[in-house]
């Protein structure tokens, strides 16, 4: 019986780490983000070496998280749903990396007017994906405050929407760009704002499994 | 010979385990919480210690609906109800034990012409009615403590999980206890009156009697009846009726646990009386019903349009048919086995000049209409003699 806890115990600690991973995350693009859009190049490199490294370390654990949940047949009845929000929480990680690998790799110009305007497009799409994490720890803890977590998501998802929406319009309303100037940064926005849309999805898929779960 | 006799009541043991484990650990085994090797584990140890340390209370009641006085009575009678348990079981039905036993027993009543006390029937009848409701009762009251408490707790689902399988197994140990307490008069209650086992003293300390002994061996019956046929009976009280959630199935459980416990425990019933409070009767009572009218109880509360009532319908409809079944089959199995086996089903020299029979159980304590002072000078009687007093009746061999 006290093996039975201790296991719980540790699964329970690997959930959290994992989640912490998705949290640091978020802080890396946010701050390589800005070292990308002020130039300074080898603080966004290392921001971004250091994501790919926690990007594997997430994915690390989540396999193990998952093969303990299976081989030890805990939460047999929430299973699939805790599975289904692992799963869906490290493809939002997933995007924040690659996003930023994006940036390493394509180098989008960077327009000075719009700059501020970029930036609070990745802090929005980052802060739905901390709200995000914020509403599964409820789910695991305290589920009466998922709710209030999922409605921040959708709100840091919307702002990120509108912000985008503006971001796109300065570039297409701009004639002195080449078109394929425009798609290029367009391509950008769209990534960061897949961010946060990839958080609602998760939020909705959150908001069915919370149901379950009450008795 | 005894020992032949005592086999159709092992059947019925073997029945009773087969089919009403699934009470105790179907929710917990049918939402995968515990495994079925657990279950049958903690069910069999439970059962026997519940048998065999409190299983007298209802084995009284049960001689008083109608005292199977030959042994080949009890073999028909003990027979005919565990075949009706496995055709039902057979069927995937969670039928009641009880019932088919209480059936049994009034075609050996009807076929042998010994009187039913059907003030005691209507007792047992009663809870039949009784049991179900306060089962659905207590669960409804459990499950909305445990709502308003765990909203409160913010315990992670993980140590949830943890603690509620712990739960479930020493919920199910309770219930397989009292299982044990309240139904081993439907195994071996019959065979009482002709244990074929001495008292013996454990190293001086405590004695084992032979009904005790008898109990033993019927819920060691029940035990196998557990691990090798219990399983499909798990399946449908844990899964067709209403999806429990396992903390649903850790209420559902206790619930019904507490409705046998209340029914078997000598113990509540002194405390009870010592109160001035009425006492409920100590009666075996379908461990089935009581768990179908938990989960019931708390699936109305929960959401009633998930309850699956075509297969409630189908369990009821068994509760319906399975003492008419055993009464029937009993009634015909007599037949052939004084007629064509000449077996001797009943002790007419057993029974007392008013027609009420008198077995060992009844002469114990029996109700008395008068208060008669009689000398043992006055009397010269060779055969026993049952005294009308208003202290508990003795019964004399013989008084010269």
């Amino acid at each position: 019986m006290i093996q039975l806890f201790g296991s719980h115990k540790q699964i329970e600690a690997e959930i959290d780490e994992f989640l912490d991973q998705i949290i640091g995350g978020g802080l890396l693009f946010k701050k390589g983000i800005k070292f990308y859009l002020d130039g300074r190049e080898e603080e966004f490199e290392q921001r971004l070496n250091e994501l790919i490294l926690l990007e594997k370390r997430a994915d690390d654990l989540r396999r193990d998280i998952e093969t303990k949940l299976y081989t030890k047949t805990l939460i047999p009845e929430f299973r699939g749903d805790v599975l289904g929000l692992l799963e869906h929480s490290d493809a939002v990680l997933n995007q924040i990396a690659d996003t930023l690998l994006e940036f390493s790799v394509e180098r989008p110009e960077t327009l000075d007017d719009l700059r501020d305007l970029k930036h609070e497009l990745a802090k929005n799409a980052i802060k739905a994906s901390e709200f995000m994490v914020k509403a599964i720890r409820c789910y695991f803890r305290d589920l009466s405050a998922v709710r209030d977590n999922i409605k921040q998501v959708h709100f840091s998802r919307e702002e990120t929407n509108r912000l985008s929406e503006k971001y796109k319009r300065e570039i297409f309303g701009r004639g002195e760009l080449r078109l394929s100037h425009k798609m290029h940064l367009r391509y950008f926005a769209r990534s960061i704002e897949n961010i946060a849309d990839d958080a609602e999805d998760l939020c909705d898929r959150l908001a069915i499994a919370a149901i379950k779960r009450y008795i | 010979m005894e020992w032949i006799y005592l086999l159709s009541g092992l059947f019925l043991g073997w029945s009773l385990g087969a089919n009403d484990a699934a009470n105790i650990f179907g929710t917990a085994v049918g939402s995968r919480m515990v495994t079925f090797r657990t279950a049958a584990l903690v069910s069999t140890l439970f059962v026997i210690l519940g048998a065999v340390i409190s299983g007298g209370g209802t084995t009284e009641t049960l001689g008083q609906l109608g005292a199977v006085n030959a042994l080949a009575g009890s073999f028909t009678v003990a027979l005919t109800a565990g075949l009706s348990v496995a055709i039902m079981t057979n069927m995937k039905l969670p039928v009641s034990t009880s019932q088919a036993v209480v059936g049994a027993i009034l075609g050996w009543n009807f076929f042998t012409g010994s009187p039913t006390d059907y003030g005691k029937l209507l007792e047992i009848v009663g809870t039949w009615f009784f049991s179900p409701v306060l089962a659905g009762a207590f669960a409804v009251g459990l499950y909305l403590l445990a709502k308003r408490w765990l909203g409160n707790a913010r315990i992670h689902m993980l140590q949830m999980d943890a603690w509620t399988r712990l739960g479930l197994i020493v919920v199910g140990a309770f219930g397989a206890y009292s299982l044990g307490a309240n139904n081993i008069a439907n195994v071996m209650g019959m065979f009482v009156f002709a244990a074929p086992f001495d008292t013996i003293t454990v190293y001086g300390f405590f004695d084992f009697s032979g009904t005790q002994q008898l109990f033993l061996l019927g819920s060691a019956a029940i035990g196998v009846g557990v691990f090798t046929y219990s399983y499909r009976v798990m399946t449908t009280v844990g899964n067709d009726i209403f999806r429990l959630t396992p903390m649903l199935a850790l209420i559902v459980v206790l619930a019904k646990s507490l409705v046998l416990f209340v029914f078997a425990s000598q113990g509540l019933e002194r405390i009870l009386l010592s109160l001035g409070l009425p006492a409920l009767p100590l009666v075996p009572v379908s461990s089935s019903q009581a768990i179908i009218g938990a989960i019931i109880g708390v699936a109305m509360v929960k959401s009633r349009s998930n309850i699956n009532f075509a297969v409630v319908g189908r369990i009821a409809t068994g509760w319906v048919i399975t003492p008419v079944i055993a009464a029937a089959m009993c009634y015909v199995a007599l037949f052939f086995a004084q007629n064509v086996f000449e077996q001797q089903v009943v002790d007419r020299s057993a029974q007392t000049a008013s027609g009420l029979p008198a077995t060992p159980l009844q002469t114990e304590v029996v109700p008395f209409k008068n208060t008669v002072q009689l000398k043992p000078v006055d009397c010269d009687l060779a055969g026993p003699l049952i005294l009308e007093t208003a202290a508990p009746a003795v019964l004399y061999p013989s008084i010269h």
